[in-house]
């Protein structure tokens, strides 16, 4: 059976790929701080799942200890220059588009496709983790496409890859550091916590106060935890259902639905979300930390007004 | 109690500006001691959820191809596209691929957008390009602006989409943890109740990014281009 450990194998060498052409280049300052992050994230995607729990953490802090040492950064750009790229868009035409819409056209023709698949009344693919695996598959059709059609260099994607990566840096990790944070603080018992500390500050005497109470405590719970998925069994537990639904009556599918859409509010602006808000700085190299979420902020905060607003209409009616 | 020193580890962190994989690794340490644990057994705990985890980073594996199509001129392309099209502007552009987005991840194709495979590569050089056609050589903020933007519009599509199908992992958290509680909803019930918010956030968010559009106009107006002086 296929599983997300192919995924992972791939990822593995991706970053592996990136180490070396970093450890290569003479000519960058930055050449062992790169090729050292590169290589131990890659040692962790290639043997995190034969690893004891603790060999994975000390990986995690030799990641952080490379990060913390101001060795990283972008290599020197050796870009061709835009008239160069300019030519080359001129001659391919629409055509450059064909890989870059085979990775979402791959993956959701090849999901259905997978999940069906069986080899011996087994099925091909682990269920669960048929869209991750159909995007890791997708990804490898665009490339074998583009390399086909383009006919590149054979080092050219790799890299390409790592003149990305190096401008990403060691933001790449962030949210998979962050998710790991989110499981430390699960095991902690912070939600817990954060909810009997909720229930006995907060003024909850009226439907609307514990409905606004409810929909904000998403927001915000979701803002320290970057992930309203974390906050939702949280706030549902500790407010929506003793209050909302049992106290004043109110409709626990409304409540649950607008809910969850009041915690997706609190992502738009927290750096706790980093894939969302993080990893797109880095992407688009905007030299603002914060300039995604500013973007977002007033979205957000209108939304989250709407989102109580409407919870109150019609979760009581 | 103590456990919720962590977050204050990570708020302190984030607004002195120390680096946030360290932040992020000293509160999980915080966190996991204060809750009695040993600092080894911390370690162990944080080790394991990262490996958990690895699939997060599935992002960067589009990174070969994305980088191969930028060196052939994917976005001097995409640039050249819109620059064509007479009536395109970026709060336009950002506006059609909000609805595009939604609707989109309101079928179940929440794979048809992103950071690495759509914003870098196809619409934030759409949208700077049709900013530029209108009002010339853009600056440097400018850019920057209309590159969050859209960033901040990807986001957005997926969040206030994705809710109104109802395969989507929220719905299913939604729905599992009620389940625990004895408590049964129907997914299809709970999609639906995320169509009033979805509508909202399309009015919200496709408000202003035609505001956008008339700050970027206010903007060219000034000789120098400065926005801070524009508003």
């Amino acid at each position: 059976m296929i599983s997300l450990e192919l995924v992972h194998t791939l990822m593995g060498l991706l970053f592996a790929g990136i180490a070396v052409v970093n450890a290569r280049d003479a000519a960058s300052p930055r050449r062992w701080g790169n090729a050292a992050f590169w290589g131990i994230y890659a040692a962790s995607f290639l043997a995190g799942s034969h690893l004891s729990d603790l060999a994975n953490g000390v990986l995690v802090f030799a990641l952080v200890g490379v990060a913390s040492t101001r060795r990283m950064g972008a290599s020197r750009s050796d870009d061709d220059p835009r008239e160069v790229r300019e030519a080359r868009a001129r001659r391919w035409g629409n055509r450059l588009f064909v890989p870059a819409l085979t990775i979402p056209a791959v993956t959701l023709l090849g999901a259905p496709v997978l999940k069906r698949a069986t080899v011996g009344g087994a099925p091909l693919v682990d269920p669960k983790q048929v869209t991750l695996v159909a995007l890791g598959t997708a990804i490898v059709v665009a490339l074998v496409v583009g390399i086909g059609m383009l006919r590149p260099p054979p080092s050219a994607p790799m890299r390409e890859a790592r003149r990305l990566m190096d401008s990403v840096g060691w933001a790449a990790a962030l949210p998979q550091l962050l998710a790991a944070l989110g499981a430390v603080f699960a095991a902690a018992g912070i939600g817990q916590i954060v909810s009997t500390l909720a229930a006995r500050w907060l003024p909850l005497g009226t439907p609307f106060a514990a409905v606004a109470t409810y929909a904000v405590g998403m927001a915000l719970f979701t803002i320290v935890m970057g992930n309203a998925f974390a906050a939702f069994p949280v706030m549902t537990a500790g407010i929506g259902l003793p209050l909302v639904v049992h106290r004043f009556g109110g409709d626990v599918t409304v409540m649950a639905a607008i809910g969850m859409l009041s915690g997706f509010c609190g992502t738009l602006m927290t750096p706790m979300a980093a894939n969302f808000n993080i990893v797109p700085i880095a992407l688009l190299e905007l030299p603002d930390q914060n300039a995604v979420i500013k973007a977002q902020l007033p979205t957000a905060l209108f939304l989250l007004a709407a989102n109580i607003g409407l919870m109150y209409f019609f979760v009581y009616s | 109690m103590l456990p919720l020193l962590g977050i204050l580890v990570v708020v302190l962190g984030f607004a002195l500006r120390v680096n946030p994989l360290l932040v992020v690794a000293c509160a999980a340490m915080t966190t996991g001691i204060a809750s009695g644990r040993g600092p080894l057994a911390v370690v162990a705990l944080l080790g394991k959820a990262f490996a958990d985890s690895r699939s997060v980073a599935i992002v960067w594996l589009a990174l070969p191809v994305i980088g191969l199509l930028e060196r052939e001129g994917l976005k001097e392309r995409a640039r050249d596209i819109v620059s064509r099209i007479q009536a395109a502007t970026a709060g336009r552009v950002l506006l059609a691929y909000l609805a595009l987005r939604q609707l989109t991840a309101a079928l179940g194709l929440m794979s048809l957008g992103g950071h690495a495979q759509m914003v870098r590569p196809l619409v934030a050089p759409m949208a700077e390009a049709a900013a530029e056609a209108r009002h010339g050589e853009l600056s440097e903020d400018t850019r920057e602006r209309i590159r969050a933007h859209a960033a901040a519009v990807d986001n957005i599509g997926v969040f206030f989409g994705e809710d109104v199908f109802i395969a989507i992992g929220s719905i299913l958290l939604i729905r599992g943890f009620l389940d625990q509680n004895g408590i049964h909803v129907e997914p299809g019930a709970l999609a639906l109740w995320a169509i009033p918010t979805a509508v909202a956030a399309f009015l919200i968010h496709g408000a202003r990014l035609l505001l956008l559009d008339r700050r970027l106009r206010a903007a060219a107006r000034v000789p120098n281009g400065d926005e801070e002086a524009a508003r």
